[in-house]
């Protein structure tokens, strides 16, 4: 018995043994502080040379019945280690990720403006707003030249050549003279013209662009400004369509409350003619009415002189300048604060 | 026009308040300058009467201690600066406690050793005009001192400033105002020309030869013996105060009563200063006539002259001549007047009053046009109350030389109004409305059996040439306010066109890369090409020049976008910006070698399309470019590390950007162009053909033109960038690629761009990329050379290269740069 009992204490596949061997290897691996101290003690348990897989080896020198219990109790408890080490190890890579992470916490106000973002003026973005509004209506943008002939500028539009019309304009002439028949174009109304002579109607589009006149500069004036215009030349088009238009129009611009009102007016390439108030509740100083531009029909000597027939078409034509609705919109007190340049205006309205 | 609101009550009968007013005439389209409310007065104001002047003596200025009888038993004693006034004299007396406009409190004070115990007023100190040269002296006779003036002053009057659109001449005159205003408040409106009785006269007033069509009609009336000192009634200074002008003598104020009243200018001619037949005639050059207010002017061919046998007495519509003016009484006190009232051509007169820069009141009636029927009226209405107020006599004859041009009626459907207003508007609208403005209306039937209108324009309507002239009476007499608001239907639109999105694209991709869109002006200063350095012939030289510039030392159109950037950079650093990136988009103005005339086809009809064409080639070329410049940091100092300053391959950087946004690679080469430095300025190519420069500027530019170091810049022709709307699709291999680096020591001389070239041309279809990712010059290279180390990066279409593949591919792409540029594979 005495040697069956030594038998047992060497006996690597006796339960107790094994017992004892998992015991140690749990405790091993509870004891690991981090991973490094857990691989460095996962050999010892569950390495080649381990109690546990040692006792594998055993195995082949029992029969039968026995070799099959031994075995089951072999591989029990090398599950158990090994489910140990893997609980362990869980809770070690749980406590690393957390203290790396919060080690590698950076402050994220901390700014990253290398390249600051640039900005565009406020008049681009209000024309391609204008141009997008006219657009989804099915209107087409048209442009022209900015030197332009006084006879796009003033004669195909029914200014007469000595109408007090003409010098209302206030015209940079170019060239040698006053004469030479060229201009800085005084309004985008010449575009109207330019349209009307190269394409048949329906003609229905928006132009903005650059305009000069000879105004000094001051808080309200400037030379060289911008203006948006508008035609439509269709047969059966109304002033109703007109008013429809303008209403639609400010409605996009200044919101859905917003509405139009027409005021008589004379110009010479529209007949009859209007100046257009514009009612919005964001007005600075509260709600109210705000002179925004003119418009009328077009006066049918301007559909003569480019070659379409009056008594078949008639159309509307409107046009705004684009600083003064930038003004009264965004309540922009000073007109120089337009033209000057300076970043920190333009950077104010973004791209 | 300034018009008194009781001058207008008296057309139109009682009218509402000012602003009621005001609101009838903006319905019909006469815009409202400026509502002047009724001067605001308390407390005593009264009219009194000068007893005795004492003039001050030993002050700076002339101070009158005046006794003023006020209605009280003893007078007033008043300290007065002013000296236009005499012993009994009418004047106006605030007495202390009143307060005149603006809160101006009159009280009982000492001064210049005297108790003034009151204020004698001027005119501008009434708030009744702005005439502050003297006190107000009333005519004679006008109201006992002591009475209240008020009423007097017309101080519950509010005066209305209209703005007369350039259409509508007669709004120049009472006459026409009252008649709108009955329009816009449907009452019954007299026309106060057909009250003026004009008898029949017989012969001539004066002789009067027109030789010239810019003198329509001529009549002349005479009066004799009318006393120039006699002033103009108070109710009639009043009301020219009210129009802001200046009551001078009766005869003066009499014709320019009569042409506020009913627009018609007149001119008064001292009868016996005048020699032979009064002739209208077009002027001789180079003639000299002084005018009114003591010019002498030397008159154009085109001018209009009135002349008589000692030359130019006036220039026509314009303004009188000093020679013939109102002198003073002849012997017995008394003055012979020749009135005249003439219809002249609008367009010389407009021309005329251009040309010598002399916008009178006259010039401003003609120039619109005054009715033709008015000068036989005027005349006898002016004659009248010369008469009535100076004495004298009319003389029998009246010249009445040309006749009233008469304008055409207009024929139009009569449910036109209601058809180009989108409304049916109640039966008879048409016709009641050109009635109430003066036309004559028929009604007929057309051919095609539809209801017509013939309307005749009165004769102060020539602005009634075609039917959407009177659809335009109707409409706004009927109010727009009644239109419907309707949208038309939608065309089929196209969306914006290919060029511009790209606009948009290169306004965007330029913004979000850190530039800030300005727009700066046209105008430049032709010295800023003497700073940028460009040759005597540089074509950027040759500019289109601004007649009338505001600033005339910026009276040219630049031919690039860069002063006006630059200009905008300066300003902004001058206002504390360091790191500065501008951009701008816009037409840049460049004339033609050899300019075509340019044309001014007639009207009425379609020019021809050559006739467009030639109109359009006279014009000079307008591409639209882009432009940025650059100073400072382009990548701002931070956490980090340091900033980067900008420098020249940012400004090649925003040109490619700019490239690549319109869907076009552009090539950067090697070019020496002002205001760039020589060493670092590309030239960014489309195939061979170049579109624009960037690059850092030359230090010479950057010292003349006072900007910050190393200012960088690019320009680049936006309109020369082909357009690229529809791009092939690309045939994306899902096989892996091989990438291999070589390094190449090639002359330092040889641009990266072209080594790279030479790889890709001998890389073979199997080359998909190159990029290059080092520079290196040293020692190890050698004086003169560098080494520019690049990544191919080689795939197939339809397998997995092999490396043998990519190495023979590697060393064919090798083959080609060393035969191009003898370039060699570094060791």
């Amino acid at each position: 018995m005495t040697e069956s009992t030594e038998l047992v204490d060497t006996n690597p596949l006796h339960p107790d043994a094994l017992a004892a061997a998992v015991a140690a290897a749990v405790a091993a691996f509870d004891a690991a502080g981090d991973l490094a101290a857990l691989a460095a003690v996962k050999p010892a348990h569950l390495g080649d040379r381990a109690p546990l897989l040692l006792a594998r080896r055993e195995l082949g020198s029992l029969l039968g019945h026995e070799r099959a219990d031994a075995g089951k109790r072999v591989n029990a408890a090398r599950q158990e280690a090994q489910e140990a080490f893997d609980a362990r190890r869980e809770v070690l890579v749980a406590e690393r990720d957390e203290r790396v992470l919060v080690e590698e916490t950076v402050d994220v106000t901390l700014p990253w403006d290398r390249v600051p973002r640039g900005a565009r003026h406020p008049v681009t973005q209000i024309a391609e707003h204008i141009a997008d509004v006219f657009v989804a209506m099915g209107w087409e943008v048209a442009d022209g030249p900015e030197v332009e002939s006084s006879w796009l500028n003033f004669d195909a539009l029914n200014f007469g050549k000595d109408h007090p019309a003409r010098t209302m304009q206030d015209t940079f002439y170019l060239g040698g003279n006053e004469t030479s028949g060229t201009v800085l174009r005084t309004h985008t109304s010449p575009v109207q013209a330019r349209t009307l002579l190269e394409r048949e109607p329906p003609v229905f589009i928006v132009c903005p662009g650059r305009t000069f006149r000879t105004d000094a500069l001051d808080a309200t004036h400037t030379p060289v400004f911008h203006q948006v215009e508008g035609l439509a030349v269709d047969k059966g088009i109304t002033m109703a369509h007109l008013k429809g238009t303008l209403d639609a129009f400010a409605r996009a611009m200044f919101g859905a409350e917003s509405r139009t009102r027409l005021r008589p007016s004379f110009f010479p390439f529209t007949e009859p003619s209007a100046e257009v108030d514009v009612w919005f509740p964001e007005k600075k100083g509260g709600a109210g009415w705000v002179e925004w531009g003119g418009c009328g029909m077009v006066n049918p000597n301007v559909l003569r002189n480019c070659g379409v027939d009056p008594e078949v078409y008639s159309g509307f034509a409107f046009g705004m300048g684009l600083e003064r609705t930038l003004m009264f919109r965004n309540g922009i007190p000073d007109m120089r604060d337009m033209v000057e340049g300076d970043v920190r205006f333009s950077r104010a309205f973004g791209i | 026009m300034r018009v008194q609101q009781s001058w207008l009550s008296e057309h139109v009968g009682e009218l509402p308040s000012a602003e009621e007013t005001a609101e009838a005439f903006v319905r019909v389209g006469l815009e409202i300058e400026e509502l002047h409310a009724a001067p605001e007065i308390t407390g005593p104001l009264v009219v009194g009467r000068v007893a005795e002047i004492e003039e001050l003596t030993g002050l700076k200025k002339p101070i009158r201690w005046c006794q003023v009888d006020v209605g009280e038993p003893e007078p007033r004693g008043i300290i007065c600066g002013a000296s236009n006034f005499a012993v009994d004299d009418l004047v106006v007396v605030a007495l202390p406690g009143a307060v005149l406009p603006g809160g101006f409190a009159i009280s009982a004070r000492k001064t210049y050793g005297h108790v003034s115990d009151g204020m004698i007023a001027s005119v501008r100190e009434l708030g009744i005009g702005n005439d502050h040269a003297g006190i107000l002296v009333l005519p004679p006779g006008t109201a006992a001192p002591g009475a209240e003036a008020r009423p007097l002053l017309g101080l519950d009057d509010a005066v209305i400033e209209l703005n007369v659109t350039p259409d509508r001449g007669y709004g120049f005159a009472v006459r026409g105002l009252a008649r709108e205003l009955a329009c816009s408040l449907d009452v019954d409106f007299p026309d106060p020309a057909a009250r003026v009785v004009v008898p029949a006269a017989e012969g001539d007033a004066w002789p009067v030869r027109l030789e010239d069509q810019g003198c329509l009609r001529f009549v002349a009336r005479r009066v004799n013996g009318v006393d120039p000192a006699a002033p103009a009634p108070w109710w009639m200074q009043r009301r020219l105060l009210g129009a802001g002008m200046r009551p001078i003598s009766l005869i003066v104020d009499v014709t320019n009563y009569v042409m506020l009243e009913l627009g018609q200018p007149l001119h008064a001619y001292d009868a016996a200063r005048l020699a032979g037949p009064i002739v209208v005639r077009k002027a001789a050059a180079g003639e000299k006539l002084v005018t009114l207010d003591d010019v002498e002017r030397t008159l154009d061919p085109d001018d209009l002259l009135i002349v008589d046998d000692s030359g130019p007495i006036g220039l026509a519509g314009v303004m009188g001549g000093a020679s013939t003016e109102i002198a003073g009484p002849g012997e017995d006190g008394r003055i012979d007047v020749l009135l005249e009232a003439a219809h002249f051509s609008p367009p010389v007169i407009a021309r005329s009053a251009r040309r010598h820069k002399l916008p009178s009141e006259a010039s401003k009636r003609f120039e619109r046009t005054v009715d033709p029927q008015l000068p036989p009226i005027a005349a006898e209405r002016a004659a009248a109350l010369l008469v009535e107020f100076g004495g004298g006599t009319i003389a029998d004859g009246r010249t009445d030389e040309g006749a009233a041009p008469v304008l055409p009626p207009v024929r139009m459907p009569l449910n036109l109004p209601d058809q180009i207003a989108g409304i049916a508007y109640p039966p008879g609208v048409t016709v009641r409305r050109l009635g109430q403005v003066g036309c004559r209306i028929e009604l007929a039937t057309g051919d095609d059996g539809r209801g017509g209108v013939i309307a005749t324009p009165p004769s102060w309507r020539p602005d009634l040439t075609q039917p959407a002239d009177l659809v335009e009476e109707v409409l706004r007499l009927e109010g727009y306010d009644v239109i419907p608001s309707v949208l038309p239907p939608a065309p089929g639109g196209r969306g914006l066109s290919a060029t511009q999105l790209r606009r948009r694209a290169v306004s965007r991709a330029l913004a979000e890369s850190g530039f800030v869109e300005v727009l700066p002006f046209p105008f430049v200063d032709p010295t800023v090409w003497d700073a940028f350095g460009l040759a005597a012939d540089d074509v950027r030289r040759t500019t289109v020049h601004v007649v009338n510039p505001l600033d005339a030392e910026r009276a040219e159109l630049s031919t690039t976008l860069l002063p006006g950037l630059l200009d905008t950079l300066v300003r902004n650093r001058s206002r504390g910006a360091a790191d500065i990136a501008l951009s701008t988009i816009g037409q840049v103005v460049l004339p033609h070698r050899n300019p075509v005339e340019m044309l001014d086809p007639a009207v009425g009809s379609r020019p021809s399309d050559a006739e467009i064409a030639q109109i359009d080639a006279a014009l000079p070329a307008q591409p639209v470019h882009v432009g940025a410049v650059l100073a400072g940091d382009r990548e701002a100092r931070g956490w980090w590390g340091p900033g980067r300053a900008a420098g020249w391959a940012d400004a090649v950087q925003a040109a490619v950007l700019v490239g690549q946004a319109s869907g076009v690679q552009l090539r950067a080469t090697a070019a020496d162009l002002a205001p760039w430095h020589p060493g670092r300025c590309a030239a960014l190519r489309v195939g061979d053909w170049i579109v624009g420069h960037a690059g850092e500027l030359h230090p010479k530019v950057v010292e003349a033109l006072g900007l910050p170091p190393r200012t960088c810049a690019m320009e680049i022709d936006l309109d020369a960038l082909p357009l690229d709307e529809s791009r092939p699709a690309p045939r994306v291999s899902p096989y892996p690629p091989i990438t291999v680096d070589v390094a190449l020591v090639a002359d330092a001389g040889v641009p990266a761009a072209q080594l790279a070239d030479a790889l890709a041309a001998g890389g073979g279809e199997l080359l998909e990329h190159v990029r290059l990712f080092d520079v290196f010059t040293g020692e190890q290279v050698g004086e003169g050379r560098r080494s520019l180390a690049f990544r191919l990066s080689f795939r197939a279409p339809d397998r997995t290269l092999t490396s043998e593949e990519a190495n023979a591919a590697r060393d064919a792409a090798v083959a080609v740069a060393a035969e191009r540029h003898s370039a060699a594979l570094r060791g």
